[in-house]
C-alpha cells in the first residue's frame, strides 16, 4: 500500500476540470508512453462507458493524447493539444463504446509504429490510474512505483533469475505479479520496486535467455 | 517525528503531548514519512498556494464558457453585481464568493487549478484562505500554516473514506473541502487546536448526505455554485467555534457517520448522473444536447 501524504489531499496542480476524467487521462497517456517507449506513428484511442459519454466535456480525449505525447497533468498544452506541434507528427483517432464488462472509465491505446501494441487502462478515481493489460497480458501498473514489465517464455527459474539481479542491486521488491497464456508459452511479469533501477540491471535482464521484452516504467511524479 | 494521527483524537493528543499546533505536527509527520525537511514540506505547500492565487487571478478576469457552454460567466456576473451593490456581508463575503467561482470556472475552462481535495471542490479552500489572508493582512507563513491545517483535516478524513463523489457523494468532496476550510479559517483567526478540529466537525456535520448528481456527468451543475456556498459555510463554522460553541458529537464519530451515510447513499446519487438533478426534466434535456455535442 502507498504511504499516505498531506499532498494526496492538497494536489495535484492540474488542468481541469476532473481529476478522474482529465488528470487521470493524462496519467494513463504518460504510462502508455513509458510502456511503448517512443512516440507511435498512429494511435487509436478506444474510450469506454463514462469516458466515452462525458469524455469530450471533460477533455478526456485531449488528456489522453497530451499524456501520450509526454505532457504532465499541469501542462498548459492540454487544452490546445490538437494545435500543438508534436500532435502534428502523429495520426490519432477516437472510438467511443459502451461495454458493461469494462471499467466505467476505461481506455485502450491501440498503438502502431515500429511495433504494434495495445495498452488498456482505467482511471479509478481522484486521478489514480492503472494499466491493466498490455496486449493479452494482465498487468498492474499504477505509476506510484517504478515498475518493471517483462514478457518471457514460461519456464522454471525465470522469476528467481530476475529477482536475483534486482536483489544484487539492493532494491526492494514491493510487489510481483505474473500471468501466462498457457504452460510453456509467453508469460508476463510485473514488478513494483521501492527505488530506481539502473540501466545496467535492465540490460542484464534483457540478456536472460527467452526474455522477449523488458520495460522500466518510471514512477509518475504527479 | 513519527506521529500516529489516523484519528482526530490521536491528532489532538499528539498536539497536547508536544505542545504544538496542528500544522506543526502535520509538517513534521510529512517530513518524517517522506524523508524530507519540514522546510521542503512548507515549500511544497507554498507552491500550491501560489497556484491557487494564479487560478483566482485568471478566473477573475475571464468569462469564457466551458466546452459544454453551460457555465463560465458567473464570476463576471457576480463582480458586476458587487460593483453596483456591495455584498450585504461586506468585503470578505464578496471576495470569498467571487474567488470560489473564479477558481471553479478556471477548472471548467481546462485551465490550471489545485485539486483540494478534488478538482470538483477546488474553489472552496483557496477562496477561504486567500480572501481571509488578504482581509486580515497576514504573512505568507500564516497562509502556509492555514493550508497545512486544512490538509490535515482532509488527511484524517481520508483514512476512513476516499475523497470521491463516486464513493461517498459530494459530502466527500465539497463537504470535506468546507470542513478543511473551516479549520483553516479558525487557524488564521487564532483559534486553538480544539477549536480548529471543532470547526471542521461542525462544517462536516452540516453537509452529511450531500449527494453527487452532476448534470450530464460534468463538473459544472451544481458544482460551480456549490463551491461558493460551501466556502461561506466554512466561515459560519469558524465563527461558531470561536464563540466556543462545540459539536456534541465528537469529530471521529461525525466522520464515522459520514462514512456510513456514504455507504447508505444510493449509487444513483454517487457521480453516476442517474438520479437527482441529473435526471430532472431539464437535466435530461441538457444531457441530450450535450450528447449531440459529444458526437455520440
Amino acid at each position: 500500500m502507498k504511504q499516505r501524504s498531506l499532498f494526496d489531499v492538497i494536489s495535484p496542480i492540474m488542468t481541469g476540470p476532473s481529476s478522474s476524467h482529465t488528470a487521470g487521462a493524462v496519467r494513463l497517456g504518460l504510462l502508455a508512453r513509458n510502456i511503448y517507449k517512443e512516440t507511435p506513428n498512429k494511435v487509436t484511442f478506444k474510450l469506454y462507458n463514462s469516458f466515452a459519454q462525458t469524455g469530450k466535456g471533460h477533455g478526456t480525449d485531449k488528456g489522453l493524447l497530451a499524456g501520450l505525447l509526454g505532457f504532465g497533468v499541469d501542462s498548459e498544452q492540454i487544452k490546445n493539444i490538437y494545435n500543438c506541434e508534436l500532435a502534428q507528427n502523429i495520426e490519432y483517432t477516437y472510438e467511443f463504446e459502451q461495454n458493461i464488462d469494462r471499467h466505467p472509465n476505461a481506455v485502450d491505446f491501440v498503438l502502431e509504429g515500429n511495433i504494434n501494441m495495445t495498452i488498456s487502462g482505467n482511471s479509478v478515481g481522484a486521478g489514480n490510474v492503472e494499466i491493466v493489460k498490455i496486449d493479452d497480458f494482465s498487468t498492474r501498473i499504477s505509476g506510484e512505483y517504478n515498475t518493471l514489465i517483462l514478457f518471457y517464455k514460461d519456464k522454471p527459474g525465470m522469476i528467481s533469475r530476475v529477482s536475483t539481479l534486482i536483489q544484487d542491486e539492493n532494491i526492494n521488491i514491493a510487489s510481483l505479479d505474473c500471468d501466462r497464456n498457457a504452460r510453456g508459452e509467453t508469460a508476463s511479469m510485473c514488478i513494483c520496486l521501492d527505488s530506481k533501477i539502473s540501466d545496467e540491471v535492465i540490460r542484464k535482464i534483457e540478456e536472460i535467455d527467452d526474455v522477449y521484452f523488458v520495460r522500466n516504467v518510471k514512477r509518475l511524479e504527479a | 517525528m513519527e506521529y500516529s494521527i489516523s484519528t482526530f483524537e490521536k491528532l489532538l493528543y499528539a498536539c497536547n503531548q508536544n505542545n504544538k499546533k496542528i500544522y506543526e505536527i502535520m509538517q513534521e509527520k510529512e517530513a518524517f514519512d517522506f524523508e524530507i525537511s519540514t522546510e521542503e514540506v512548507r515549500a511544497k505547500t507554498l507552491k500550491n498556494i501560489n497556484a491557487m492565487k494564479d487560478a483566482i487571478i485568471s478566473g477573475l478576469c475571464s468569462s469564457e464558457k466551458s466546452f459544454s457552454g453551460l457555465c463560465g460567466d458567473d464570476t463576471a456576473k457576480l463582480k458586476e453585481k458587487y460593483k453596483a451593490a456591495p455584498a450585504l456581508f461586506g468585503n470578505l463575503f464578496e471576495k470569498i464568493t467571487t474567488y470560489a467561482l473564479a477558481t471553479m470556472e478556471e477548472n471548467l475552462r481546462m485551465n490550471k487549478i489545485v485539486a483540494c481535495p478534488t478538482a470538483g471542490s477546488c474553489g472552496i479552500v483557496p477562496a477561504v484562505i486567500i480572501a481571509l489572508a488578504q482581509e486580515k493582512d497576514v504573512t505568507q507563513d500564516d497562509e502556509v500554516n492555514a493550508l497545512i491545517t486544512a490538509g490535515t483535516i482532509g488527511y484524517i478524513i481520508s483514512t476512513k473514506v476516499a475523497m470521491a463523489g463516486a464513493v461517498a457523494g459530494c459530502q466527500a468532496e465539497c463537504g470535506v473541502a468546507s470542513a478543511m476550510s473551516a479549520a483553516a479559517a479558525t487557524q488564521l483567526l487564532g483559534g486553538s487546536n480544539k477549536q480548529i478540529i471543532n470547526a471542521a466537525t461542525l462544517a462536516l456535520k452540516n453537509v452529511l448526505g450531500l449527494t453527487c448528481d452532476p448534470v450530464g456527468g460534468l463538473v459544472e451543475i451544481p458544482c460551480v455554485k456549490r463551491n461558493a456556498f460551501l466556502a461561506i459555510h466554512a466561515i459560519t463554522a469558524a465563527e461558531l467555534v470561536l464563540a466556543n460553541v462545540e459539536s456534541k458529537i465528537p469529530p471521529d464519530e461525525v466522520v464515522d457517520a459520514m462514512v456510513q451515510t456514504g455507504q447508505l447513499m444510493s449509487p444513483l446519487l454517487k457521480e453516476t448522473s442517474m438520479g437527482g438533478l441529473a435526471t430532472t426534466k431539464s437535466g435530461i434535456i441538457i444531457n441530450r444536447e450535450l450528447q449531440k455535442k459529444e458526437g455520440i
